[in-house]
């Protein structure tokens, strides 16, 4: 298994008919990602088409999810429509709405989290890389890719990465696949202060997935999820996990490219929570370089296997 | 995006929270205008206008103490704005460089029975607003929460129902607020709340906020920025925008979607994601060098923006040499390759410069940067790129 997503999970895009949608719905389709609906109002009828692919594009979420048993979905909406569009995905009861708009007002998004308490649907996002669920063929084709990650840099395997950073993630799970160990899922939860899914949920996931054997987390400065994450670690997870955190170097008080990467206080700068890490027993990489190299530490002190 | 004072002040205002009255000039040849329509005849505040904190302890770079003087008359306040006016103030936010006072804020000096301190933000535990409020005014708020958290008080907000009246009152009884300071408070929390939420602040933080023996309650003084991803809807408040307070080189990168940073550090990074960037910084570090700023090209660079961050990054003296950091998942190598190329040659390159690329197209990228026949070191990884650098710069 693998968590949130199958190869057979039945994607659609919101979005699609846009320039950076589109784009990234051919990158799935050509990964063999099953893409089966788009949904842009007023396109209704129309098909959105690549090689030999022709999927159907609806008026609204809801028709999609009816007319072809779509169960996630992919957000591509710009900025000020966003909010609105993962609503309309958790009004279809949609299991999964991944929000890869980078730049959505945090008022819009604390409003949308307060509305989607006691509903079925997993956010994840939003300003976020996606998740890949690796396939088995060559270059990880047949995975599902919902998002924006480079598909061909995965491989099957029992890895689970969970990051708040788009390339961040692809250098970890590069770093992976260059030494023969696949990846179970590979989850980016997004760079902004008020996100679907956190660390923590993930991190719960992949201790609850028997295919996943090892767990790397990447954080960053700002907020207090990676420690929360940590701590729960110490506690319940019993796999190798190795930590990253980058930041080190950030003067306090500037935004950091992502909205969330701000040091604040004492408890959000890199080195406290390296420092939580240490004590919860992840394996902190010294550099970004040495993530997968850290997992391996991990796997080894525990005599645990990683492929 | 952060305001001065006196236009958070003004904002307070327009949404009924109660401010010292007070006006700002721009020029000296305000000044006497701006006191005269203040038209008071007793002390007076006069305030350097900077988007920094710390400004009454500051000092300025003519020896001048003080950012925030208080003025017995008017005259005395003419003086004290013909000083700070121009010059500049550095104080433990600004870095040495300081900043250039360029509007000075003159308000009636307020008679203070007790501070308090509030503040609104949000909580990303709860994904909530956050009201913060403190017996403990006029004093550092982090060194309130570490050796007194008991003085701190704490409202959160459902979003779905805004700011609730009990929960005002709560907030102004855990102050130990009574009578007219009891109903004032409680006015001025819900406007300030209201303020929050309705222009998409990202904080507002009012320090002190002060009792009078006349029973009054006000913002003493006015910390507001605001979440830049709102802008969009607010133009009112994106023409409050003072481009004098913000990094040339920042302005300008802005101007190509790119997010930088100046940092104090010698060796000037490029690199796609924020993720990546703050990390290519840290590894620099962790092998004995020092970034000289943070630049994010973003997920899909083009060869024009490769181009337009060389030209800023360059236009950093303290620069001695340039590391580009990019993991072309996407992207194609061989364009980021042929940007670094052509901005090399247009700029003329003569510091060194380490390119690591990694992902799609890499060996076409690796190719088009050792046929340029231009002085540029490649590098596999992240760690073998900032060794390399660092070694070069030392």
């Amino acid at each position: 298994m693998s968590i949130i997503v199958t190869p057979e999970t039945k994607v659609l895009v919101q979005g699609i008919t846009g320039e950076f949608g589109g784009r990234h719905t051919k990158l799935s389709l050509d990964y063999g990602t099953k893409i089966v609906a788009g949904v842009t109002p007023g396109k209704g009828g129309q098909f959105f088409e690549h090689g030999a692919h022709k999927v159907p594009i609806f008026n609204t979420v809801a028709d999609a999810v009816a007319a072809t048993g779509a169960t996630a979905s992919a957000v591509f909406v710009p900025p000020p429509f966003a909010a609105d569009a993962i609503l309309e995905g958790v009004d279809a009861g949609l299991d999964l709405c991944v929000a890869i708009t980078e730049g959505i007002p945090v008022r819009d998004m604390i409003e949308v989290k307060r509305a989607m308490g006691g509903r079925k649907t997993r956010l994840i996002g939003p300003n976020c890389p996606g998740i890949v669920t690796p396939g088995t063929g060559k270059d990880s084709f047949g995975g599902c890719r919902i998002g924006i990650a480079p598909g061909y840099i995965h491989r099957r395997g029992h890895v689970g990465v969970v990051s708040r950073s788009g390339t961040l993630t692809y250098e970890a799970v590069f770093q992976l696949t260059t030494k023969n160990l696949g990846q179970s899922t590979c989850v980016g939860i997004g760079g902004d202060p008020v996100n679907g899914t956190s660390h923590l949920d993930v991190v719960k996931m992949f201790n609850d997935d028997p295919e996943t054997w090892g767990i790397i987390m990447i954080g960053e400065i700002g907020g207090n999820a990676e420690v929360e994450a940590a701590r729960w670690i110490k506690a319940n997870c019993r796999k190798p996990v190795a930590g990253f955190i980058a930041g080190a170097t950030a003067p306090a008080g500037r935004r950091m490219g992502h909205a969330g990467a701000v040091v604040g206080g004492a408890e959000d700068t890199a080195a406290a929570k390296i420092a939580v890490f240490k004590e919860c027993g992840i394996e902190c990489a010294t550099t970004p370089s040495d993530m997968a190299d850290a997992l391996i530490r991990a796997a080894q002190a525990r005599g645990a296997k990683l492929a | 995006m952060n305001i001065h004072e006196y236009q958070a002040k003004a904002l307070f205002e327009k949404y009924g929270v109660a401010v010292p009255r007070g006006v700002a000039a721009r020029t000296p040849a305000e000044f006497e205008s701006a006191l005269a329509t203040l038209g008071h005849e007793g002390p007076i505040i006069v305030k350097s206008q900077i988007h920094a904190g710390g400004r009454g302890k500051g000092t300025f770079t003519d020896g001048f103490k003080g950012g925030v003087k208080f003025a017995k008359t008017k005259a005395e306040a003419l003086d004290y704005a013909n000083k700070m006016f121009n010059n500049t103030l550095v104080t433990a936010q600004t870095g040495p460089a300081g900043r250039k006072v360029q509007t000075v804020y003159f308000t009636v000096a307020s008679d203070i029975k007790k501070e308090y301190y509030l503040a609104i933000l949000l909580d990303r535990v709860t994904s909530r607003p956050v009201i913060v409020a403190s017996t403990e005014g006029g004093v550092e708020i982090e060194t309130v929460a570490h050796q007194t958290p008991e003085k701190i008080f704490k409202i959160h907000v459902d979003p779905a129902v805004g700011l609730q009246g009990f929960q005002a009152r709560r907030l102004a009884f855990q102050l130990g607020l009574t009578g007219d300071y009891f109903k004032n408070a409680v006015k001025l929390i819900t406007a300030l709340y209201r303020m929050y939420w309705e222009t998409d602040a990202a904080m507002v933080e009012v320090n002190p906020l002060i009792t009078t023996p006349d029973g009054r309650v006000l913002a003493l003084d006015a910390k507001v920025s605001f979440d830049d991803n709102a802008l969009f809807r607010h133009p009112e408040i994106v023409a409050l925008r003072d481009l004098n307070e913000e990094d040339p080189k920042e302005i300008e990168a802005s101007k190509y979607s790119l997010s930088y940073i100046a940092l104090d550090g010698n060796i000037a990074c490029l690199v796609n994601g924020a993720g990546l960037a703050m990390s290519t910084m840290d590894i620099i570090k962790h092998f004995g060098g020092s970034p000289a700023n943070f630049l994010d090209v973003g997920g899909g660079a083009s060869k024009d923006q490769v181009q337009a961050a060389f030209r800023i990054i360059l236009t950093d003296p303290n620069v001695k040499g340039i590391l580009v950091n990019i993991f072309g998942g996407i992207m194609d190598c061989n364009t980021i390759a042929t940007g670094v190329v052509a901005a090399a040659r247009e700029l003329g390159l003569k510091i060194p410069l380490v390119v690591r690329l990694e992902g799609n197209n890499v060996a076409a990228g690796k190719k088009t940067l050792a046929e340029s026949g231009l002085k540029i070191d490649s590098a596999d990884t992240m760690a073998d790129a900032a060794q390399k650098i660092v070694k070069l710069v030392a």
